[in-house]
C-alpha cells in the first residue's frame, strides 16, 4: 500500500513540475529562447505571494488576482525590453543574457530576503486532506496543485488551437519568417506568449511556496526539474511535459521511499538516461519544433 | 587588378609575443623578487586566466555554452585528494586530475552534446548537480563535510605557497598558449564553422561532433587542473565550495566581458574580474549582481567585448588566429 501511496504522490508532485515546465516549453516552441532565469522567476512569484498576502493579511490564493496580472506584466516587458535584443544578436546570445538576468535575480533577491528559507500562508486549504483508502491520504493543497496544472495545461491548448492568437503564435512556432510575411504582427504575439510564460511559472512558484519552502537560490534547482519534464515528455509538446513532469515525480517520490538521499539524484539519473535513450522524449513533435536537438 | 597578400603573422604580433614571453618569465621571477605577498592575488589572477580561457576555447570557438563547468573543477579538486591519499605526489597529481577530469568527460559529452544551445547549458548544470550529490553521498571522499588534501605536510609553508605559484602559473600559461596554439589548427577552423553554424560546417565536411567533443574533453581536462590548484590553495576540498555555479559564472563574465573568441579577450576579462573583486568584494552578493549583469550588458551591447572594442578601433591583434589579406607591398 506504501507503493500505491507513493506513485499517487508522485502523480500529484508531478503536476507542479509540469506546471513550472509548460511556460520554458511554450516559451521555446514560440520563440526559440531558452529562458535560464525561469526558475528564478517562479521563485520571484513565490516571494511577491510572501509580500501580498503578509501586507493584506490574506491567504496567498487571495493575492491571484493582482499577482498573475503583475507576473504576465513582467514577462511581457522581458520580452520586449531584453530577449527580444537578445533574439537579434544570434542563437547564444538569449542563452548568455537569460543566465546573466538568472544571476542578478538570485543574488537580488539574498540582498532583499536575507537567504533564510520562507513558506506562504495557504490558508486552511494547506491542511486539509482526504482518505481514499485507509492507508491513503491525499493533501488537498497537492491535489490542488496537479488539478490547476491539468486545466492550466488544457487551458493553454485550447487557446493554442481554437483561437485566432493559437493560430497566430502555432504559424510563428512553425516558420517565423512566414508567418511574417502573411502578416502576422509578431512583437505583442511575443509578448504575450513570454507573459504567459512567467504567469504560469509565477502560479508554479506560489504553489512551491505553499506546499514547501523557498530560498533566493531556489529558482535553480527549479529549472532544472522544468526542464527535465519538458526534455522528458518530448520538447514542444505540452501534454508530453504533464507525462514528463509525472515521470520525475513519481522517480522522486518512489526512490524517496526506499531512500529519501537518493531521491533527486534518481530524477537526474532518469533525466539522463532519457538523453541517451531516447532523447526526443516521450511524446515526439513534430520535426519542425525539435530545433534543440543538435 | 590589384594583387593581395594573405598573411596571418604581423609584426605586431611578433612584438606582442615577445612581451608575452617577458611577461611569463617576470611572473615565474615573483617568488624571488616579491615572495608571499605578492604571491596570493596573483594565484588568484592566474586562475581566472585559466578558467577565462579554456571556456572561450568552449562558447567562443565551439558555440558550446556550458554553465556546468565547476562540474570538472569539482572533479579535479576530488581526483587530486583521491591521488595525493594513495601517496602521489600532488604537484603530477595536477596532471593527473586532468586526465581523471577529461575522461569523464568523454561520456557526459555523449549525452550531453546531443542537446545545443540553451537546452545543452541547463544539461550541462544537470550534470554538475549529478556529480555534487554523487560526492555528497559517498563516505570514502567525506560526504557533505569534505576532506583535507594530504601530501603537502613535508613543505614549509614559504616553499609550499611558491610552488602552488608556480603550478598555477604552468597552468594558466599552458591554457592560454595551448587554446591559442589548437585554434590555429585546423581544428580552430572547424570549431568556429561549428560555432557559427553546425549544419553548413556538417554540409561542408566538417565533423561535427568530433571537433565538439574535442573542445568539451580539453575544457573539461584544463577545469579538473583549475579544480586540482583550487584544492591546493585551499587545503580543503568540500562539495558546496568547489562544485560552486559561482566559478562558471566567472567565466562567462570574463569571456563576454574581455572578448568572446579571441586569445586576448579572456586575459583582458581575467583583469576585469580581478579588479571587480578587489573593488567590490565586500559588498555581498551586490557584487554577483554587477557580475552578473555587465555579462548580460556585454552580450546586448558589445558581443565583442572589451579586446573587440580595441582591436577594432586600432586594427590590432596581438596574438592573431585568423587571416589578414593585404595590399601586396612593391618588391
Amino acid at each position: 500500500m506504501t507503493w500505491v501511496n507513493a506513485v499517487i504522490q508522485g502523480v500529484l508532485l508531478g503536476g507542479q513540475y509540469a506546471l513550472i515546465a509548460c511556460g520554458l516549453s511554450l516559451a521555446f516552441g514560440v520563440m526559440r529562447i531558452v529562458n535560464l532565469a525561469h526558475g528564478d522567476l517562479a521563485v520571484c512569484g513565490a516571494y511577491l505571494g510572501l509580500v501580498l498576502s503578509s501586507a493584506l493579511g490574506v491567504p496567498v490564493w487571495v493575492t491571484l488576482p493582482l499577482l498573475l496580472p503583475t507576473a504576465f506584466a513582467v514577462g511581457a516587458l522581458l520580452q520586449v525590453t531584453l530577449f527580444a535584443r537578445a533574439l537579434r544578436h544570434g542563437v547564444l546570445a538569449p542563452v548568455l543574457v537569460t543566465f546573466g538576468l538568472s544571476v542578478m535575480i538570485e543574488n537580488l533577491l539574498q540582498e532583499a530576503a536575507t537567504s533564510d528559507p520562507r513558506g506562504l500562508n495557504g490558508g486552511s486549504l494547506a491542511l486539509a486532506s482526504f482518505h481514499i483508502t485507509s492507508g491513503i491520504t491525499v493533501s488537498w493543497l497537492f491535489m490542488t496543485a496537479f488539478l490547476t496544472a491539468c486545466a492550466v495545461l488544457s487551458g493553454l491548448q485550447l487557446l493554442l488551437s481554437r483561437t485566432n492568437w493559437g493560430r497566430q503564435v502555432r504559424a510563428i512556432a512553425d516558420d517565423l519568417d512566414t508567418a511574417r510575411l502573411v502578416g502576422i504582427r509578431v512583437r505583442p504575439l511575443f509578448a504575450t506568449v513570454a507573459g504567459i510564460a512567467v504567469a504560469t511559472a509565477a502560479l508554479a512558484g506560489v504553489f512551491i511556496g505553499t506546499i514547501g519552502t523557498f530560498d533566493p537560490l531556489a529558482g535553480a534547482n527549479t529549472l532544472i526539474f522544468a526542464f527535465e519534464a519538458v526534455v522528458i515528455g518530448g520538447l514542444g509538446s505540452l501534454w508530453g511535459t504533464l507525462a514528463g513532469g509525472v515521470a520525475l515525480g513519481v522517480t522522486q517520490v518512489v526512490v524517496g521511499q526506499v531512500n529519501q538521499a537518493y531521491a533527486v539524484l534518481a530524477v537526474h539519473l532518469l533525466f539522463l538516461g532519457f538523453l541517451a535513450v531516447r532523447p526526443t522524449g516521450l511524446f515526439t513533435a513534430p520535426s519542425s519544433r525539435l530545433g534543440a536537438l543538435g | 587588378m590589384t594583387t593581395v597578400t594573405v598573411s596571418r603573422w604581423s609584426r605586431t604580433a611578433t612584438a606582442s609575443t615577445a612581451v608575452a614571453v617577458v611577461v611569463v618569465v617576470l611572473l615565474a621571477a615573483v617568488p624571488y623578487v616579491l615572495g608571499g605577498p605578492a604571491e596570493q592575488p596573483l594565484i588568484t589572477l592566474l586562475t581566472f586566466v585559466a578558467m577565462a580561457s579554456l571556456w572561450n576555447l568552449l562558447a567562443g570557438f565551439s558555440g558550446l555554452t556550458s554553465f556546468g563547468q565547476h562540474a570538472y573543477l569539482g572533479l579535479g579538486a576530488y581526483a587530486l585528494y583521491l591521488v595525493a591519499a594513495h601517496g602521489v605526489n600532488p604537484w603530477p597529481g595536477i596532471a593527473a586530475a586532468a586526465v581523471i577530469a577529461a575522461v569523464i568527460s568523454l561520456p557526459v559529452s555523449m549525452l550531453v552534446l546531443r542537446l545545443s544551445g540553451g537546452y545543452f547549458a541547463v544539461a550541462t548544470l544537470v550534470v554538475a548537480a549529478v556529480f555534487q550529490i554523487a560526492v555528497t553521498l559517498s563516505p570514502s571522499v567525506g560526504g557533505t563535510t569534505g576532506v583535507s588534501v594530504p601530501g603537502l605536510a613535508g613543505y614549509s609553508p614559504v616553499l609550499r605557497e611558491a610552488l602552488i605559484y608556480w603550478a598555477t602559473l604552468v597552468v594558466a600559461v599552458a591554457s592560454v598558449a595551448g587554446v591559442y596554439l589548437l585554434v590555429r589548427r585546423t581544428f580552430g577552423l572547424d570549431a568556429r564553422a561549428v560555432g557559427s553554424d553546425p549544419v553548413a560546417a556538417a554540409s561542408l565536411g566538417v565533423r561535427v561532433g568530433r571537433s565538439r567533443r574535442l573542445a568539451y574533453l580539453i575544457a573539461a581536462g584544463g577545469a579538473g587542473a583549475v579544480g586540482a590548484l583550487i584544492a591546493l590553495q585551499t587545503l580543503y576540498v568540500e562539495p558546496t565550495s568547489v562544485f560552486n555555479v559561482q566559478y562558471s559564472v566567472y567565466m562567462l563574465f570574463m569571456v563576454l566581458v574581455g572578448g568572446m573568441g579571441t586569445i586576448e579577450g579572456p586575459v583582458i576579462g581575467a583583469l576585469v574580474l580581478f579588479g571587480l573583486q578587489e573593488a567590490l568584494s565586500s559588498y555581498g552578493a551586490w557584487y554577483l549582481v554587477i557580475v552578473g549583469g555587465l555579462a548580460a550588458a556585454a552580450t546586448l551591447v558589445a558581443s565583442r567585448g572589451l579586446w573587440g572594442l580595441v582591436s577594432e578601433r586600432f586594427g590590432w591583434s596581438l596574438l592573431p588566429v585568423g587571416y589578414r589579406v593585404l595590399p601586396k607591398r612593391k618588391a
